[in-house]
């Protein structure tokens, strides 16, 4: 078999003279696709019992960079050798990219240094897959080993699961990291199969199946007694890329949805589709749909947080996608204006949800509120409703919307904003 | 008036008891001024404090802590805020609960600013590494916040850094840690923080997690606002990679497809799934090959094909409806509440389950998700009809003497007969390729059925499955 080292041997011959400079330039360009970067909901602790870091409070954002993205973890591979040929990726063996890699060594010291100092919350170590993927993984539960036992460190680190690697090495890596994710990399099997074909949809999900039974199995006490180590406390996510194949936001709330339920995931992750140096044939280079990947985020809040489900959502455009000019809430409110205005005074929970313009904290108001008395419409601007938005979908004591509800240029009063963003989108 | 002043740290402790004096005496909240540090002093001199009064003064927990969180911020107005809340609380408790009181509105905005710098602050502190000659390594930092939290923000450091020392430096005072508790110290001038190596392999890092093709600078202010720029090592680059974007984007354009080095088709060659399916020869090879399936369109909502579990060369086949949620989950049939009545009948009627083939008449999972759910649907005839497939080469290769067909899935998957299973169950039917298929209950049926239908209906499987062990000893 051709191995990684072969390829380090005949490509890249003055690797082994890289910087720690060098390999982190390379080593973070190679992981900056990935789009996740949450550091909450794990357990809490910290350092006044020995070790160092904490975690367990909301996540923390150290900075953000000029893509709109934030940095709250040393995200790096590993190494971006690979023997994959993924179509969407920089990494995959076709591409003529600079390779590096760092020794374990490298990684803990970069990420506890950046941590003593404050940049980070921890570490997203992904990985090319190199010689095999039990190895890769072996070597990535290594890392995260030396930085939990050896250093004692109680920040946060989020391992990136090899799909194909053994059950042990997940359930060692459950462990030590905080989150454990798989991405599943495209919204439909078959658009996978075409542009990753050494990845396996099935193995991807069957990946996280093993982390949703592996932290279920963690949460039963054991006939003696005794509760089991922890495992992945802060659960598991995953990726789509966005724009790359022909899904339609539909079928990728679908998929999210099919993920939510059988997974128990914590996020699922929309990656507008990006340019990459070096590209592959098989896939067009295209401006990355950034709006639309704005508008998949909102639809997945709603989902998890206002309890919209896909289909609804995804029904409200025949063309099966979101409507890039108003929010997914708004579309869904403008095709089914028959449930509205929705009369705040005594709308249930339920309901108050899906008024376009409020927010799951200013109908938790709304509801303290109503309790000392009627809510009028000043009470609804100053506990953050928008009521530019919501409008036409309330009625208070002191507003009616009339005919504003059923008018035809309804939606022409929130869509302007489409011209202006066309221009860049 | 009566001024009140308050010291430099612990400010909300100082206010807390001048405002629980104030308010037992009834001063009204118009009476009162309250002094922060750098405060001038009263041109017309000030009232004395007044005696203790009797009353009894209350508030509750959360007004409290919203009360401490105000208390940090820079408004001088703040005091004298919090102070009216609590004045009026004496009387009208109920206002204190409602987030649409102007009053409790503006205490919720200023606190929710507190709260944000703060946040910033655990964020934004970037430590450069001091000279020590102890065993601690030692760590310094200035920065400069919004408000007065130089107190609230700081314990979160201590909790995270317990084993180096540090001192975080702000215009409007020093804090200190060397293990124990945090000293806190009246502002000086601002220290001269060494180089640090790793600040530069921090810009390295910040320059290359940047993608060119996407700016999104709007999410980057609203989040890192400008004024915490001039102190993060990193910022000052941003103009430059803001600068150079569409450059790179316009070469990665321009650059296009590339071609592959010679090795790699090599590579992959070696680890690339075989695309054709020959017919299996084993029934493992048949297990892989069904790994695969994409026969109908349950696989891409399912996790993965369930196959068959047993004893290869097993005389008794026991085929199921399809895998459920555990089943899904973990790749085994029969492991889920519907699996264990089955295993519990069979260990009744003296059927080991490691003798038998226990498999699915479809083999993946259909259901509709429901929010954390995902809600069992019995499969269509069609998905039936297309795993019949891996269901014949199952029973090809295992070649049972009876099989047992648990429900009206399997049975007209053997069968090929749709009509109702009442009339059917117990009795032997020939199956599709000829073997004896014997009709009963789907151990899951029994689950849903109401416990006294549930009690026959067990009874009935059981007898089956008694049936089932009798004419195989014949």
């Amino acid at each position: 078999m051709m191995l990684a080292g072969n390829i380090n041997g005949t490509y890249i011959p003055d690797m082994a003279q890289r910087t720690l400079d060098q390999k982190l330039a390379i080593l973070s360009d190679a992981a900056k696709y990935d789009a996740s970067c949450a550091s909450s909901g794990t357990t809490r602790r910290d350092s006044r019992s020995g070790g160092i870091g904490s975690a367990g409070g909301t996540g923390i954002c150290h900075a953000y960079t000029p893509d709109g993205r934030c940095i709250s973890l040393l995200k790096i591979l590993m190494t971006n050798f690979c023997i994959y040929d993924c179509a969407y990726c920089i990494n995959r063996v076709s591409s003529n990219v600079e390779r590096a890699r760092f020794s374990p060594e490298e990684v803990v010291n970069l990420t506890l240094e950046f941590y003593r100092r404050n940049m980070i919350e921890g570490l997203f170590l992904s990985s090319g897959i190199i010689r095999s993927p039990d190895q890769t993984m072996g070597d990535m539960v290594r890392i995260a080993k030396m930085l939990r036992v050896d250093h004692g460190f109680k920040g946060y680190i989020h391992l990136k699961t090899i799909p194909d690697a053994g059950p042990e090495l997940v359930a060692e890596a459950g462990l030590y990291a905080d989150r454990l994710s798989v991405n599943v990399e495209l919204p439909q099997d078959a658009s996978l199969r075409q542009l990753a074909p050494e990845k396996r949809p099935e193995t991807i999900r069957a990946a996280m199946a093993d982390v949703r039974l592996g932290r279920e199995a963690a949460k039963e006490k054991t006939f003696t007694g005794k509760r089991p180590p922890r495992f992945a406390p802060a659960g598991q996510s995953t990726q789509m890329i966005v724009g790359a194949d022909g899904a339609t936001d539909r079928d990728i709330l679908k998929t999210s949805s099919n993920l939510y339920s059988g997974y128990h995931l914590k996020r699922v992750y929309y990656s507008a589709f990006s340019p990459i140096p070096d590209a592959s044939a098989a896939l067009p280079l295209i401006k990355p749909p950034l709006m639309r990947e704005h508008r998949l985020y909102q639809a997945d809040w709603l989902m998890r947080f206002y309890g919209f489900d896909a289909e609804e959502i995804g029904a409200a455009h025949p063309s099966g996608n979101l409507d890039l000019a108003v929010d997914p809430k708004l579309a869904w409110a403008l095709a089914n204006r028959g449930q509205f205005p929705v009369d705040v005074r005594n709308a249930s929970r339920d309901m108050l949800l899906r008024v376009p313009g409020f927010g799951t904290k200013t109908v938790g108001r709304i509801l303290a509120a109503r309790r000392s008395g009627a809510v009028r419409y000043a009470d609804l601007l100053r506990m953050g409703a928008i009521m530019s938005k919501a409008q036409p979908f309330v009625t208070l004591p002191d507003w009616h919307p009339g005919a504003l509800t059923d008018s035809d240029s309804l939606r022409a009063r929130f869509a302007p904003a489409l011209e202006q963003l066309s221009l860049f989108g | 008036m009566i001024r009140v002043d308050l010291p430099r740290f612990d400010r909300f402790e100082a206010w807390r008891d001048a405002a629980r004096h104030l308010v037992g005496a009834g001063i009204a909240p118009e009476r009162i001024t309250w002094a922060d540090p750098d405060a001038p002093a009263d041109l017309f001199g000030s009232d004395p404090m007044p005696p203790a009064g009797d009353a009894k003064v209350t508030a509750t927990k959360d007004f409290l802590t919203l009360a401490r969180t105000v208390a940090s911020h820079s408004d001088p107005e703040r005091w004298s805020l919090i102070y009216t809340a609590l004045w009026r609380a004496q009387t009208d408790r109920a206002f204190l609960g409602n987030p649409a009181d102007p009053l409790i509105d503006r205490l919720n905005r200023l606190a929710k600013s507190v709260r944000r710098d703060i946040h910033k602050m655990h964020a934004f502190v970037r430590f450069h590494e001091l000279p020590s000659d102890g065993p601690r390594r030692s760590f310094g930092a200035w920065f400069e916040p919004e408000h007065l939290i130089l107190q609230a923000a700081t314990p979160f450091f201590a909790k995270r850094f317990a084993d180096m020392d540090w001192l975080i430096a702000t215009p409007k005072g020093i804090a200190r840690f060397t293990g124990d508790t945090i000293a806190y110290d009246p502002p000086a001038t601002r220290p001269d923080l060494p180089e640090d190596a790793n600040h530069g392999l921090w810009q390295t890092y910040f320059a290359n997690i940047f993608n060119p093709a996407r700016i999104k600078t709007n999410a980057m202010r609203s989040e890192m606002p400008v004024k915490y720029w001039k102190n993060l090592p990193e910022t000052h680059l941003i103009p430059q990679m803001l600068a150079d974007a569409p450059r790179r984007v316009q070469a990665m354009r321009e650059a296009g497809a590339s071609d592959a080095p010679a090795f790699a088709s090599k590579v992959t060659a070696r680890i690339r799934q075989p695309l054709e399916d020959t017919p299996p020869e084993t029934l493992a090879q048949a297990q892989e090959q069904a790994a695969r399936c994409t026969r109908c369109e349950l696989c891409h909502a399912a996790t993965q094909t369930v196959w068959g579990l047993g004893d290869p060369d097993a005389r008794l086949m026991l085929v199921g409806e399809a895998p459920g949620d555990h089943e899904d989950l973990s790749g085994r049939p029969f492991v889920g509440p519907a699996g264990q009545l089955l295993r519990q009948t069979m260990a009744q009627a003296d059927i080991d389950p490691d003798r038998a083939w226990l498999t699915n008449a479809v083999k993946h999972f259909r259901f509709t998700p429901r929010g954390k759910r995902r809600m069992h649907q019995t499969p269509d005839r069609p998905h039936i009809e297309q795993c019949r497939w891996w269901l014949g080469i199952e029973r090809g290769f295992v070649a049972p003497d009876l099989t047992v067909a648990l429900g009206a899935t399997a049975a007209f998957a053997l069968t090929g007969d749709r009509t109702p299973l009442t009339l059917r169950r117990g009795k032997v039917q020939a199956g599709l390729d000829g073997g004896p298929v014997l009709i009963t209950w789907h151990p899951s049926l029994i689950l849903r059925l109401p416990d006294d239908r549930a009690a026959a209906a067990r009874a009935e499987l059981l007898a089956d499955l008694r049936q089932a062990g009798r004419m195989l000893a014949a």
